[in-house]
């Protein structure tokens, strides 16, 4: 996913000359004596799908409200197209916002709900009429124009708030957990229905989410946050295949974490021993670290291979028997438990239909990887 | 047969049977005729009698046995005399100034009070409340007395304290006029009007504020075009509860108006001692009064709910 955005400039954060759209200095959102948002600093470029993950209570919504101006910030700056907004009222802001509960008035009906940003511009009546009709068709609501919000099943509300926030062509628009409230079919599609809103329209969109798949489906990039700090920013790809920590890698997808003591570190590899997994450990990249340091090394389930017999390359080898197996369809997931008592998470394709020669309950078997796809973490 | 009409005993017994649902509806049904209907019944035949002096009661009565049976005896010249002397008009139409003005008063200061409360910081609201309600635990008589010691000419607490600090030199006129029976009408009724605005103003959804100046509204148009349409069964309830037992107040009047111009609770009390009948007539005139707004609430309600 990570070819989106403007053309030409794919991914603009890798281009030194280009210009943030928005830029987000040291920003710190205290309440009371809990810090919400704790010196976050960010650059958003024209065009992007930024994606804001993380868990409950990280500060992921109250930045969004502060991008929106709906909450002021303690200290630390927000531009938006080179101005500062800090004394910018939230109704005089280029942004749009579609909130969580989508907080639509519920005593206009869905064609006025609509119209009530472009009236406050003082558009004429013709061209608002013009332009709600015209976002209705895009997000597909046109029959249910003259219906009041509490007609609307949960997907038709969100999409008339939807609606709302993108007819003003806000510069940036806002979405907090835009389907959080879908289940799962429709927030697929919808996933794909923003995706191809923001590339017509050509708005950059700041979405907070908790649901990893969500942002991975359509970020260009995202931005990992815990405890009111960024932990990490990336692509999609990046983010899940270099974590930066474990707690990133264990936010994105499902991971296996080994313990280690550094014993080698050369620049063009790695080498640990994990007494958590009995077994040396080979990373095909330097770390430049001293022996004898703490680390960890993240693989992915995916990455690990589960075989009755031991694979020929004795690296990034373990033992183990498997205490439990469960089949997905399209894959299986085996938890397979090493000698140390330690499991070991591994997904593996059902690549043939029959299961006769399929790993089982019990089975003793080899577990391996690429010296390429472990991880090695620091904290 | 037998069995076949013991069947229908049966059966129609049983639909008769009192059920949990049926002695629960009953209830207020028998409350509201006992209290409410009966009375109102009684009232309005009094209205069509003529008073007799000396008398228990003192007045014709409806029904008269004659050799041709029972005979209704009904008189209209009540109404009749409601048209002719205008006193009774003047005082229907000074009553309803007075209560509407109230009630624009009572809820141009109740809904930025109930505002303030609604969106003060939790451990605040109920102290704030109670605060409202605090007065109530004083009679009314006396509190309605108090304001005369506050608008009093001579020795009262206002004029004393505005020439103390020589804002006036004279003091105000105030007690024994029409601004002293508002203020004694909105000081009295203004927790009639809080309390509702407040129930509503407290369930009204905070982001919809939000989004609506997100989407560029400013803060008056925001008030105007989402907070009150959405406490509007609020201020609806609130004015309703202060117009209506304003329209009938004969005490705050009695004690802080001007006595030359009665209001209606006034005329009622004051005909009542001589004259039912006519008392009876215009206790039914406040009632017609009263229920042009009762229907007009309800109307809107309905449409609020078929709409919502």
């Amino acid at each position: 996913m990570s070819e989106k955005g403007k053309p030409g400039s794919p991914e603009p954060w890798r281009d030194k000359s280009s210009k943030p759209y928005i830029r987000i200095e040291h920003l710190v959102k205290k309440f009371g004596e809990f810090t919400a948002v704790n010196d976050v600093s960010l650059s958003i470029y024209k065009g992007e799908l930024f994606s804001l993950l993380g868990g409950s209570g990280c500060g992921k919504t109250t930045l969004l409200r502060m991008l929106a101006g709906l909450e002021i910030p303690t200290s630390g700056k927000i531009f938006i197209d080179d101005v500062d907004m800090a004394t910018v009222p939230p109704y005089e802001r280029p942004t749009n916002m579609m909130f969580q509960s989508y907080a639509l008035f519920p005593h206009m009906t869905v064609e006025k709900n609509i119209a009530f940003g472009l009236k406050q511009d003082g558009i004429a009546r013709s061209l608002i009429a013009e332009r709600v009709s015209d976002i209705l068709d895009l997000v597909q609501m046109k029959p249910y124009a003259k219906r009041k919000p509490h007609q609307l099943s949960g997907g038709q509300r969100q999409r008339v708030a939807l609606a709302r926030a993108l007819v003003k062509r806000p510069k940036l628009l806002l979405l907090d957990e835009p389907l959080g409230a879908l289940d799962k079919r429709l927030r697929e599609q919808t996933q794909f229905e923003l995706m191809n809103i923001q590339e017509k329209l050509g708005i950059t969109f700041v979405v907070v989410t908790h649901d990893q798949e969500e942002a991975m489906t359509l970020s260009t990039r995202i931005g990992v946050m815990n405890a009111g700090q960024i932990v990490q920013i990336g692509t999609p790809q990046e983010i899940y295949e270099f974590p930066g920590t474990r707690m990133v890698a264990n936010f994105i997808g499902s991971v296996n974490i080994f313990a280690g003591r550094v014993i080698e570190d050369e620049p063009d590899y790695v080498l640990l021993h994990s007494d958590e997994a009995n077994a040396d450990l080979y990373i095909s990249h330097g770390i430049a670290c001293a022996p004898g340091a703490e680390v960890w090394v993240a693989v992915r389930p995916e990455k690990i291979v589960a075989s009755r017999t031991a694979p020929a390359e004795t690296r990034n080898q373990l033992k183990g028997i498997i205490k439990e197996v469960a089949y997905m369809g399209n894959l299986s997931v085996y938890l397979v438990k090493l000698e140390t008592g330690k499991i070991v998470k591994v997904t593996m394709p059902n690549q043939v239909r029959s299961s006769e020669n399929r790993l089982t309950w019990d089975d003793h078997v080899y577990l391996s990887w690429l010296s390429t796809s472990g991880v090695v973490l620091h904290s | 047969m037998a069995t076949a009409k013991q069947k229908n005993l049966v059966s129609f017994l049983q639909k008769i049977k009192p059920n949990g649902s049926s002695v629960t509806i009953f209830i207020p049904y028998f409350w509201l005729t006992l209290f409410f209907l009966l009375p109102f019944i009684l009232i309005f035949f009094i209205s069509l009698t003529q008073p007799v002096d000396f008398q228990q009661p003192p007045h014709t009565p409806i029904i008269t046995s004659t050799e041709n049976g029972l005979q209704l005896n009904l008189y209209f010249g009540n109404y009749q005399a409601l048209t002719e002397d205008q006193i009774y008009i003047l005082s229907i139409v000074n009553s309803v100034k007075i209560a509407t003005i109230s009630t624009l008063c009572c809820l141009l200061i109740g809904f930025p009070m109930a505002y303030g409360i609604a969106r003060s910081p939790d451990r605040w609201r109920n102290t704030l409340l109670m605060m409202v309600i605090l007065p109530f635990w004083t009679s009314f008589l006396i509190r309605v007395y108090a304001w005369i010691g506050i608008l009093g000419k001579e020795n009262g607490l206002l004029n004393g304290f505005l020439m103390w600090l020589g804002v006036i030199d004279q003091p105000l006129d105030i007690l024994y006029s029409d601004l002293a029976v508002y203020i004694g009408i909105v000081y009295s009724y203004l927790p009639f009007m809080i309390l509702p605005l407040y129930a509503t103003l407290e369930k009204l959804d905070n982001t919809l504020l939000e989004a609506a100046a997100d989407l560029g509204s400013k803060p008056t148009n925001t008030f105007f075009a989402i907070t009150v349409p959405l406490t509007m069964p609020g201020i609806i309830a609130g004015c309703l509860l202060v117009f209506i037992p304003a329209v009938g107040e004969f005490v705050i009047p009695e004690l802080l108006g001007d006595s030359s111009s009665p209001l209606i609770g006034q005329q009622v009390r004051s005909v009542f001692s001589y004259d039912w009948p006519m008392a009876s007539t215009l206790a039914m005139m406040i009632l017609l009064v009263l229920v042009v707004p009762i229907f007009i609430f309800q109307y809107l309600q309905n449409k609020q709910t078929v709409t919502k």
